[in-house]
């Protein structure tokens, strides 16, 4: 192996486990892993089950909300949500048929929302204005149907 | 570790016996038509997938009308035509002739294998297109559950996969056989390559074979109520990511085999070639978490692991990437260049089965740091499911991996037809390879722009009833149209070139280009342990699977029943 090789390789291998710790520093110490919840629920009992027997919005703080949401074909319950800047936002999902997608467009927020899963994810909204949200796992016939805003004022 | 050193003597005088046998005997007319019909096959599919693409493209631009409902038929079939179609037939055909020709024709139990195979496949994949066309299908080739199309569908899926196996079996048939009948030689290096390729495929569709044959096939007949979502996504991700990477090495075999020779050159050091064979082969399968990073039902330790054993991944690639320069710098040396980058005035750029995999492979720069970034779990956030991830993909199918089977297509096709290459044809596959670069900067520079913005993948035209966000994608939409509009242009032109090189081009010898390992370069005999690789491979995967996939059989929700949601 030439020397520019071994070096080549070297800084190949120090990327590589830079993006690791760039990646595990951002999940662990400042708490932005993906998405990731562990619960689950009968995916046929949705609207028995609680919270999702009772979807909407809670205000569980100063500046502090949360959401309990369900995706179906091929709409958002609750849509057109309105919040006040600042306000720190906590969405509890799930699906009540098929698989569907989660995503705010100019925000972080991006999940899969999976039947007999419940999804959390949790976003500051600083900025006023419209957000778009809509679903971004091919659902169906409407699938480019499925959206709705959230207004942060 | 048994090295087996031959003298340079000796090496040379195989190697010319080896070159005699080859031009006495020819291209044997029976493996010939074998890989000329799978070209055939992977053709004709690209041109029908390319008009489909066009028409995705026109749409998503809002150049065209298209109903919601035909959007997601037309995109199944896209797919399908695409991935399983056109590359994997490709594949296959080019391994098929490598092997023919470097192991000295195939055997004939193996030639009826691969037949046998290639009825399966066909058969297979017209069960899969009925009832696409009959819209009972449109659930993407992904068919995440609970979508669930006709069964019929998931049966034409499995006679491919059995028919795929058909094809891997022929291969280690094939490549048994020679190791036994040449003791103690190295498998000549493009053999070596396939070898890898059908490992991979192999033991990369074992997964989606128990996906649809233990989990999916019995929800869709009615046998079972429900089916575990996750699990299926899980064991369908094990195999597509795989899958992917199985083009992506058959690309590679024809940058470190095919190029060294077309620039006048000798190949890169043939133990790290194969090292980076290996490498591929043992740590590919357990990428297909990547695809899963905002799943719920993950835990975030499991997806740190697999944050790592994707990136590993890019490891090999990197590798590549200086064998590739190392050797454009050491041949342009050796014809009197100069400089570190004085190689790129000796580098025959037009000659097409050079341009063409060349353009490929420089693409895959860009391709391999994308990669690479969307793998780690925050930035793979940003990303997952946008329009940016069918920009990927197009950068790396599309360029890396299509780019390089074309030019392999200039020359390969000739060779079974035997008929030659013309300077005319050349100049023609010039011509198209700037075409088809173009569009697919322009439709994947646009795809990938637009969904950082969150512009959605696998969506119909919408504005999202009048949402300004969406209505401000606009013009990358446009360029999507515009970039698919070239794009079919030159999808048209390789058909033609393919099916001219078949049929109609003057008849003649075109050569198999192969370079020669380097002067005194040896190769350890270590390299030639498939048992030990193929149980690295399988401790890899269970290292990576085991704890996920036990997770959730044991701790699954209720399963879903099936819906028909289009
Ligand atoms: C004429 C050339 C092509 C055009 C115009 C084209 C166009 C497109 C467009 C616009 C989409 C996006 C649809 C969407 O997400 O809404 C798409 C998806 C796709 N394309 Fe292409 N494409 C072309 C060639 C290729 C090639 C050569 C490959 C692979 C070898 C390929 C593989 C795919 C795949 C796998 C998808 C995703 C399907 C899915 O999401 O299920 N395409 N194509
Ligand atoms: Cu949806
Ligand atoms: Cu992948």
């Amino acid at each position: 192996m030439h020397r520019s090789e071994k070096v080549w390789l070297t800084l190949s291998f120090g990327m590589i486990m830079l993006f690791m710790l760039a990646t595990g520093y951002q999940s662990y110490a400042l708490e932005m892993g993906p998405p990731s919840n562990m619960e689950t629920i009968d995916p046929q009992k949705v609207d028995q089950t609680a919270p999702f027997d009772n979807p909407g919005v809670k205000q569980i703080g100063d500046n502090e909300y949360e959401v309990v949401m369900t995706l179906q074909v091929f709409s958002f319950n609750p849509g057109k949500l309105e919040f006040p800047a600042g306000s720190t936002v906590h969405f509890t999902l799930t699906s009540k048929d098929v698989v569907h997608g989660f995503q705010v467009a100019n925000t972080n927020i991006n999940a899969m929302v999976m039947p007999g899963h419940i999804q959390k994810i949790t976003q500051k909204f600083d900025k006023p204005g419209e957000y778009l949200v809509l679903c971004n796992e091919y659902c169906g016939a409407g699938h480019q149907m499925m959206a709705t805003t959230i207004t942060v004022k | 570790m048994a090295t087996v050193p031959h003298s340079l003597n000796d090496k040379s005088v195989t190697r010319s016996f080896k070159e005699k046998t080859g031009k006495m005997l020819g291209v044997n007319p029976q493996d010939a038509k074998f890989t000329k019909t799978y070209m055939f096959v992977a053709f004709a599919a690209l041109l029908l997938g390319g008009i489909l693409g066009l028409l995705q493209g026109l749409n998503r631009a809002g150049f065209m009308e298209l109903s919601p409902q035909h959007y997601y038929q037309v995109l199944t079939a896209h797919g399908l035509l695409l991935v399983v179609v056109f590359s994997g037939f490709f594949c296959i055909g080019y391994f098929y002739a490598a092997m023919s020709h470097t192991l000295g024709g195939l055997l004939p139990k193996v030639r009826k294998m691969a037949w046998t195979g290639f009825a399966l496949k066909i058969a297979g994949f017209v069960l899969a297109v009925i009832p696409i066309l009959m819209n009972q299908a449109s659930v993407m080739y992904t068919f995440y559950p609970p979508m669930a199309a006709s069964p019929v569908y998931y049966i034409g899926l499995a006679l491919i996969v059995v028919g795929i196996w058909l094809c891997c079996f022929g291969a280690f048939i094939q490549v048994a056989n020679w190791r036994k009948q040449n003791p103690g030689k190295h498998v000549p290096i493009l053999s070596f390559f396939a070898t890898g390729v059908f490992v991979l495929l192999f033991f990369g569709s074992v997964p989606v074979a128990i996906e649809v044959l233990v989990l999916v096939l019995p929800w869709s007949l009615g046998w079972v109520d429900t089916i575990n979502v996750m699990l299926s996504r899980t064991l369908f991700w094990a195999f597509g990511h795989t899958y992917v990477n199985i083009w992506y090495m058959t690309a590679v075999s024809a940058w470190y085999v095919v190029i060294p020779k077309l620039i006048g050159g000798r190949r890169w050091n043939d133990t790290l070639t194969r090292v980076v064979v290996i490498a591929l082969v043992i740590m590919n399968i357990t990428g297909g978490f990547h695809h899963q990073i905002i799943d719920p039902g993950i835990e975030e330790p499991i997806k740190f692991m697999h944050v790592f054993m994707s990136l590993a991944i890019g490891f090999p690639s990197l590798m590549t990437a200086y064998a590739m320069f190392a050797v454009f710098e050491r041949t342009s040396r050796r014809q009197g260049g100069k400089g570190l980058l004085g190689w790129y005035k000796k580098m025959p750029w037009g000659d097409v089965r050079f341009l063409a995999p060349m353009i490929a492979m420089i693409g895959f720069i860009p391709a391999g740091a994308g990669g690479i970034a969307q793998s780690t779990n925050q930035l793979d956030q940003v990303v997952h499911n946008s329009l940016w991830i069918t920009g990927h993909f197009h950068l790396t199918l599309g360029i890396s991996v299509a780019l390089t089977f074309f030019g392999i297509s200039y020359w390969l096709i000739p060779h079974v037809s035997k008929r030659v290459l013309t300077r005319k044809m050349n100049r023609f596959g010039v011509v198209q390879t700037i075409l088809w670069t173009v569009g697919m900067i322009f439709m994947s520079g646009a795809m990938h722009t637009v969904g950082l913005f969150g512009s959605p993948r696998r969506t119909a035209f919408t504005t999202y009833f009048d949402n300004a966000t969406a209505l401000s994608w606009n013009p990358y939409m446009t360029l999507i149209g515009l970039g698919a509009i070239l794009l079919v242009i030159a999808a048209v032109m390789q058909v033609y070139a393919a099916f001219n090189l078949m049929f109609f081009a003057p008849k003649g010898e075109e050569e198999f280009p192969i370079a020669e390992a380097e002067v005194g370069d040896v190769t350890g005999y270590w390299t030639e342990r498939w048992g030990l690789w193929v149980a690295l491979l399988i401790i890899v995967v269970a290292m990576a699977y085991v704890i996920p996939l036990t997770d959730m059989i044991v701790n699954a929700p209720p399963g879903s029943p099936p819906f028909k949601t289009w």
